[in-house]
């Protein structure tokens, strides 16, 4: 008995090293970070304990920008881009013959670069002075005024922003839905037929409830991951965030970090566990909503 | 006949918005290889930008490789990812056999540990691990790179779910047959479960294909960037001048390992992660 | 309401690309359900018993032939016009609502002068659920019922339209045996309550014998034969339907008419009056009498007291397989051989080639 239980942790102590090393250290050390005032990282010496560091994060102008930001990107993206991978995949559902084309085609942006293909989205929405952009040529086009998407207004930089991250996150959202929706059971279906339910109703009333585990669960996700919205804005607007305007509140953990306003790991602790206090809120909300709404799962 | 009438609407509905979307999907593609062709002055001179050039050139390839250590950056995250994932498969392998079959005490406290652990966002652990990096002088190495990214509980997960769907008898015949257990898993496990594992090398590979985050705190010298700081870096300090078709190029370069790897393998990828995988 | 099947014919495209044949799934089907009754399809898995009922309830499409429900042509109606109710095997119920919301799903689908006050919808479905007798399960879901409360269920949100047709697919194959027994005299008793029409899909040939008024016995989409349950199993008209009705199964033989005689290996059984050839011959088990000058003789491998009945295991040359034969238990078997006398209405001919039956003059 003894061997073998020397046997199991002898398997596991890779994985145990790894993670003990790189996560469950890590993850105490930042509480002590966070809670170190006047942290220098040259000497490695701190003035006292208290919450100094949440405060000072708080009242940074940049933190509070960012998590406008970051809020603004959560509310806009997941509701839309879940209710358009929602419609995408119900008409996915509905078509036989070039169905795995488009499903692999909806796919593709998953396994982009997204830092790449951010560029490419740059330069389409970009105006320079020798040039409108492939977006300020169409705005044109149907008579509007050219905007600049990258360097402009704070509303259009955002628009781009969004637009983005939809793009994104969509592949996920689609293949999700679609296999969720593919796992109905099709007598369900029948019966309603049989039964003269309306279209509309079948959706509302069997398709809806029948994937609402799913929906949740993207739902859930895609809060998560939009709260942690960082290198495709990096992509759009350079690394310098705080200066375009349009930083994250992932990108303000990492700036304290490193870059050009670094070197202040309390800070960024501070910053990145009032993150993970937000996101945790929000998930806890969002499961009790769900527990209230799923009631099938 | 008025039904099949509002049908056939329906139908062109469908369509029509199916085909929409995957225009939007395909066009950032389209306009990056389209850009990546226009030569230098074509491009500038494009004050509306042209959907098509009559006079394609490769010279932005020829830049991309050398006014820029692009090629250097590929090798970077080939060696990268290549080096990550096999580590991470071992340990994984490793882990997800010792949760799935070996009995020993503490196992099911220490996988619900495990599990739990996986709540935790890379953005607490990040900051540690910098300063770690930092004080151990792996800052600017591929040990620095590496080690950190190696660990994934979520395919340890996958993978003991797999590992267990494989009959228990199989295992106390071996064991009655003097197999030793690293044979078993090697010999037995491994290759019936090999669609699993090769699913989980492969989410790997995108992961650490398309890193930055970490890539872009632990390296601030160019000999170590991957191809997503690099493009970055490039974007930023470039080529000297603004060079838009000679940036999509390296944008073009950069995309198609990931290209060909998602046409050959599309099904896989798309079943393992839709079994729960997520982005990063 | 009468069900009249023309020409029935439904066709599939080939699964297999490259082939351009199709597979009939239902052949040529042309019978009168008469009104009020509760009518069996039967046959082994892929024989188009469940397409028949497709497309009786209109989730399908007939390649060719007509289908009328009393006069009404409704051969190209979708099934929400037909006025049919359906029970699948799984049940189909909404797991998200309650029974009560269940049974109401249909009512309230309902819209424009159709349109039902709520108090109305609620009385219909308490009294479709009391038809059914699940009034006190209203507020539980799905999962918090058993099986056979499940299909209760089932059965009470497709009468609740009171449709013209009740269709059920495979009604009984969900549930344990002893649920199955109790379950089967539920449908019959729903049945002749509502007087509805049903007609039911079941590959279990004792399920159907049991309840229906007629069944048909159906085979790679053609149907074999089409009768009260009773008439059928006395009365087959070829080896299939012989061979597929009646548990313990038939006692197949490879016989011979001569002379006037039917001879199963060298014993000649019975007088039969028909020319000479190589046939079939089915002995049902209840067909075999232990008589000490019997002429079929058959070597005793096993015999099975059950109480009322004994069965008897035995070989004999000219079988096929081996031989159960069930017979009073007041018969004492004694030693190696058993001699049988044979009840010639439960000894059915066949035609070796075409498996017909052939009957004696």
């Amino acid at each position: 008995m003894r061997q073998r239980n020397l046997k199991g942790w002898l398997y596991l102590l890779p994985a145990l090293l790894f993670l003990g090393v790189f996560m469950v250290y890590p993850l105490i050390d930042v509480m002590v970070y966070s809670v170190e005032e006047g942290y220098n990282s040259a000497s490695q010496t701190y003035f006292g304990v208290g919450l100094y560091n949440f405060s000072y994060v708080l009242h940074d102008p940049y933190f509070l920008q960012a998590v406008k930001n970051t809020l603004l990107l959560v509310i806009i993206t997941v509701p839309l881009s879940t209710a358009l991978a929602l419609l995408i995949s119900v008409q996915l559902s509905s078509i036989t013959k070039l169905k795995e084309l488009y499903q692999t085609i909806f796919f593709l942006p998953y396994v982009t670069n997204t830092l790449a293909v951010g560029l490419v989205f740059m330069i389409l929405f970009k105006k320079t002075p020798y040039s409108d952009g492939m977006i300020n040529a169409l705005i044109h086009l149907f008579g509007g005024e050219s905007v600049d998407f990258i360097d402009g207004p704070y509303w259009a930089k955002m628009l781009v922003m969004c637009l983005y991250t939809i793009w994104v996150v969509m592949p996920f959202k689609i293949l999700i839905l679609t296999s969720a929706l593919a796992s109905v059971n099709p007598d369900y279906y029948k019966v309603a037929r049989v039964d003269a339910t309306p279209k509309w109703r079948i959706f509302t009333k069997i398709t809806l409830p029948m994937i609402s585990p799913m929906i949740f669960y993207l739902v859930i996700t895609g809060f998560i991951g939009a709260f942690k919205a960082y290198s495709d804005e990096v992509a759009l607007f350079g690394t310098n965030l705080n200066a375009a305007g349009m930083n994250t509140i992932v990108g303000y953990v990492y700036d304290m970090l490193y870059g050009d306003s670094g070197g202040y790991p309390s800070y960024a602790s501070a910053a990145a566990l009032i993150l993970f206090a937000i996101v945790l809120t929000i998930t806890v909300i969002n499961l009790l909503v769900s527990r209230r709404h799923v009631t099938y799962s | 006949m008025e039904n099949s009438q509002k049908s056939k609407l329906g139908k062109a509905v469908t369509i029509v918005l199916l085909t929409l979307w995957a225009l939007i999907v395909l066009f950032p593609f389209y306009w990056m290889i389209l850009t990546s062709v226009k030569s230098y002055s074509a491009y500038n001179s494009e004050y509306i930008p042209a959907f098509y050039t009559l006079q394609p050139t490769l010279q932005n390839y020829v830049d991309a490789f050398s006014a820029v250590p692009l090629g250097r950056y590929f090798l970077n995250t080939l060696i990268y990812t290549g080096i990550t994932t096999l580590l991470m498969l071992v340990v994984v392998v490793l882990s997800a056999y010792a949760f799935a079959r070996l009995n020993f005490a503490g196992r099911k406290t220490l996988f619900t540990l495990f599990l739990s652990l996986m709540m935790i966002p890379n953005e607490l652990v990040v900051i540690t691990n910098y300063v770690t990096m930092t004080n151990l002088r792996l800052r600017n190495t591929f040990a620095g790179l590496i080690l950190p990214s190696v660990a994934s509980i979520f395919y340890i997960y996958l993978l003991k779910e797999n590992f267990e769907q494989v009959p228990e008898e199989l295992y106390k015949a071996a064991k009655v047959d003097g197999t030793t257990d690293l044979k078993y898993l090697l010999k037995v496990m491994m290759p019936i479960c090999q669609p699993t594992i090769v699913t989980i090398a492969i989410l790997k590979i995108i992961e650490c294909w398309n890193a930055y985050v970490w890539p872009r705190l632990i390296t601030d010298n160019q000999a170590y960037f991957l191809v997503s700081n690099g493009i970055q870096e490039i974007r930023e300090n470039g080529f000297g001048r603004e060079n838009i078709p000679a940036m999509m190029a390296a944008v073009v370069v950069i995309s198609l390992p990931l290209m060909v790897l998602f046409l050959v393998f599309h099904k896989k990828i798309m079943e393992g992660v839709s079994r729960g995988g997520t982005k990063g | 309401m009468q069900i009249t099947l023309e020409h029935l014919t439904k066709a599939f495209p080939s699964r297999n690309r490259k082939e351009k044949a199709e597979v009939i799934a239902v052949n040529d089907f042309t019978y009168e359900i008469p009104d009020g009754t509760l009518t069996g399809l039967l046959g082994p898995s892929g024989c188009g018993k469940s397409t028949t009922l497709n497309l009786i309830c209109g989730l399908e499409t007939p390649t060719s032939g007509k289908i009328y429900f009393g006069t009404d042509d409704v051969t190209h109606l979708p099934p929400e016009a037909r006025g049919v109710g359906i029970v699948f095997q799984n049940y189909a119920l909404y797991p998200h609502l309650t029974v009560l919301e269940n049974i109401l799903f249909p009512l309230q689908n309902l819209r424009g002068q159709e349109k039902l006050p709520k108090n109305v919808m609620l009385d219909k479905a308490k009294e479709a659920a009391g038809l059914v007798q699940i009034e006190q399960l209203l507020d539980r879901r799905p999962k918090e019922l058993s099986g056979g409360q499940q299909q209760r269920v089932a059965i009470a949100r497709a009468l609740v339209k009171r449709p013209r047709v009740l269709l059920l697919d495979e009604p009984l194959s969900n549930l344990d045996a002893r649920l199955r027994l109790q379950t089967r005299e539920e449908i019959r008793r729903i049945q002749r309550e509502t007087g509805i029409t049903t007609v039911f899909v079941t590959h279990d040939q004792e399920e159907a014998m049991s309840i229906s008024d007629q069944i048909v016995v159906m085979k790679d989409g053609v149907v074999q034969q089409i009768g009260q349950p009773q008439r059928v199993y006395d009365d087959p008209v070829n080896l299939f339907v012989t061979k597929f009705l009646g548990t313990p199964p038939v006692n197949v033989f490879e016989g011979e008419i001569r002379s006037g005689q039917l001879y199963l290996g060298q014993d000649a059984v019975l007088p039969f009056a028909a020319p000479d050839k190589n046939v079939y011959v089915g002995i049902r088990p209840e067909g075999f009498v232990p008589s000490e000058t019997g002429k079929l003789a058959c070597a005793v491998q096993a015999v099975e007291v059950m109480g009322r009945d004994t069965s008897v295991v035995c070989t004999h040359p000219a079988a096929q397989a081996r031989i159960r034969a069930i017979i009073s238990a007041e018969n004492v078997i004694q030693g190696n051989t058993v001699r049988f006398d044979l009840k010639p209405y439960k000894v059915h001919v066949f035609d070796r080639d075409s498996e017909v039956r052939i009957y004696g003059n």
